[in-house]
């Protein structure tokens, strides 16, 4: 009794979130109602007993999946009035894609043939010999012993997407803000740091002026900064020069 | 009598709200005095006194902010989102008390008792993001929004690692039970072989509950006060109680998954007499100590050197480490068969 109205109570949040998905003005909100959605997905998960499967569903996709989205989402600058011109040119298509998803969910539904597809046998499931598994143990069971290559499979893909998007978004940046970490940690206070003993009233100038030592990490940056010299030290010097006078 | 009142519905109902105040009512004064505990340790290491003027040592002080917050106003900016914008400070803080269902303080003393309790644990600590990313948008303000994105980027980076962690002390353990998990360290705490780990998990802690050394959502240097900047009153003092929650929370995992919990540091005589739930208060205590002390001695990381310490040393060591114990419990036969 009670747990039929706590599912009723689900899906209906569940549809009407889902709904509002699509018809929400502001993007911001439809991601908020994706994440009730998927939020109310996992209570049926877990009125249906898959404990496992709820939790996972809610640290995948709601604690990271929805974040980037949310983030991106926040991100972008939409135009609203915009968005909506191209409505009455696209709405055919889009009905026309709708209509035949609907027609072949239609078609599943009328030939749906119950109880002629076996899964493939599983052991040490729920019920099984060997006592009671949690359904942690019974999917670590399924995925891990009887259906392994495909799992590997599915690691491989997302190994591919994940190294796609690496490559798309790593460039070479040829900045002076590169940094090497172990140059900097290697570094010692007299590769920076000159100890001058000045004659009473002489100024730094005279003395070398300020220094940096070729061989520290400031090597890696480009020509101009870090008081790296632009091009070589005499066009330095004149350019230092022209700068005093004007 | 009394065995039968409690067999009805109304019964079983007055039951589980007296369960969770017992959790709630200690974890609310917890976080007034957590506060109050901040600027002492704090005052004592910078050689201050911190309040002392509200009551003996200032014991007061905790409720006379907490007034202070309640009577002020409310102010809600005028291009914020009004409901997101106070919706907000109520996720951080439920979130933060909602935690504490599965957290056993004694043996197989939880409210809920569940199978998947660290799981719950994890999605529980996943979901904060959103509070301080839906304040940072609803508030309309670039210092808010900046505060919110950095806090998002941090709080996703570190739950990677900090599910590796995970993954390799549930390795020898077996069982996503957290009584299961504490009743594993009967012998040796999980700190001892894994101390590594232990010291990443505090480290990743830290950066999810954005505290210093990684408290770059609400940097005042740069982002004045970062999420939260809009907020005032009551609805500031929920975000406040939620992270000061948070904090304890994270103490409680990092005690329940390294330090054993409700158990006693040896089960020799003496120490078995005292009951869990002090241990497992202590060992917070302790914890969140470290937090403090941390907070007093580092200086803020550069962001970039936070999402590089993240992703280029803490996921491949902690990745490393449970292929390690995977192999080593392998190789030794002491993975746990058959249990479930």
């Amino acid at each position: 009794m009670l747990t039929q109205i706590v599912f009723y109570v689900f899906s209906a949040v569940l549809v009407t979130s889902g709904m509002m998905v699509i018809s929400a003005r502001n993007p911001v909100h439809s991601v908020l109602f994706l994440i009730l959605a998927f939020f109310n997905a996992a209570g049926l998960f877990l009125i249906a007993g898959a404990e496992f499967l709820s939790m996972l569903l809610v640290i995948v996709y709601v604690g990271a999946v929805a974040v980037l989205f949310l983030f991106v989402v926040m991100m972008l600058d939409i135009d609203f009035t915009k968005m909506r011109e191209g409505l009455q040119r696209y709405a055919p298509f889009g009905a026309a894609v709708g209509g035949v998803l609907f027609a072949e969910l239609v078609m599943t539904f009328l030939h749906w043939e119950t109880s002629a597809v076996v899964v493939a046998p599983v052991t040490g499931g729920l019920g099984e010999p060997g006592g009671p598994h949690t359904n942690t143990a019974a999917l670590g069971n399924v995925i891990y012993t009887h259906y392994f290559l495909p799992f590997q499979g599915c690691g491989l893909v997302l190994l591919v997407a994940m190294i796609g998007a690496i490559t798309l978004t790593l460039r070479d940046r040829p900045t002076g803000r590169r940094q090497d970490i172990s140059l900097q940690h290697a570094r010692r206070r007299q590769d920076t740091l000159d100890m001058l003993d000045l004659p009473l009233g002489n100024s730094v100038e005279e003395n070398g002026g300020f220094r940096r030592p070729a061989d520290s990490y400031y090597v890696t940056a480009i020509p101009g900064s870090y008081g790296i010299p632009a091009e070589t030290p005499e066009a330095a010097k004149a350019s230092a020069a022209k700068g005093d006078h004007a | 009598m009394a065995h039968f009142f409690y067999d009805t519905t109304a019964g079983h109902v007055i039951l589980i709200v007296l369960e969770a105040l017992a959790v709630l009512v200690p974890l609310l004064l917890a976080v007034a005095y957590l506060t109050l505990m901040e600027r002492k340790v704090m005052a004592a290491m910078q050689m201050r006194k911190g309040p002392n003027v509200n009551g003996v040592f200032g014991l007061l002080q905790a409720f006379a902010d907490a007034i202070k917050m309640i009577t002020k106003e409310t102010i809600i900016p005028s291009g914020a989102n009004r409901f997101l914008f106070l919706f907000a400070p109520f996720l951080t803080f439920s979130l933060a008390m909602l935690a504490w269902a599965v957290v056993p303080t004694g043996n197989g003393l939880a409210v809920a008792n569940i199978n998947v309790g660290i799981l719950y644990l994890l999605a529980i600590s996943s979901l904060g993001v959103y509070g301080i990313l839906i304040a940072g948008w609803a508030s309309n303000s670039k210092y808010a929004f900046l505060g919110g994105l950095r806090s998002a980027a941090q709080m996703v980076s570190y739950e990677v690692s900090i599910g590796l962690v995970i993954v390799s002390v549930l390795l020898p353990v077996g069982s996503l039970n957290l009584n299961d998990i504490i009743l594993a360290q009967r012998h040796v705490w999980f700190c001892v072989p894994m101390f590594p780990m232990f010291i990443l998990f505090f480290i990743s802690a830290l950066a999810e509950t954005n505290r210093a050394p990684f408290d770059l959502p609400e940097g005042e240097s740069e982002l004045v006060a970062g999420f939260f900047v809009e907020y005032s009153s009551l609805a500031f003092g929920l975000f406040f109680l939620g992270e000061y929650a948070n904090m304890i929370l994270m103490s409680g995992m990092v005690s329940i998954l390294f330090l054993g919990g409700w158990l006693p540091p040896l089960g020799i005589a003496p120490l078995t007499w005292i009951p869990g739930p002090l241990w497992l208060i202590a060992k917070i205590i302790f914890c969140l100590f470290v937090f403090i002390w941390v907070r007093a001695t580092f200086p803020r990381y550069r962001y970039d050197q936070l999402m590089r310490l993240g992703w280029k040393v803490f996921l491949p060591f902690s990745l490393l480490w449970m292929i390690g114990t995977a192999g080593f419990l392998l190789a030794t036969g002491l993975l746990p068969q058959g249990m479930s």
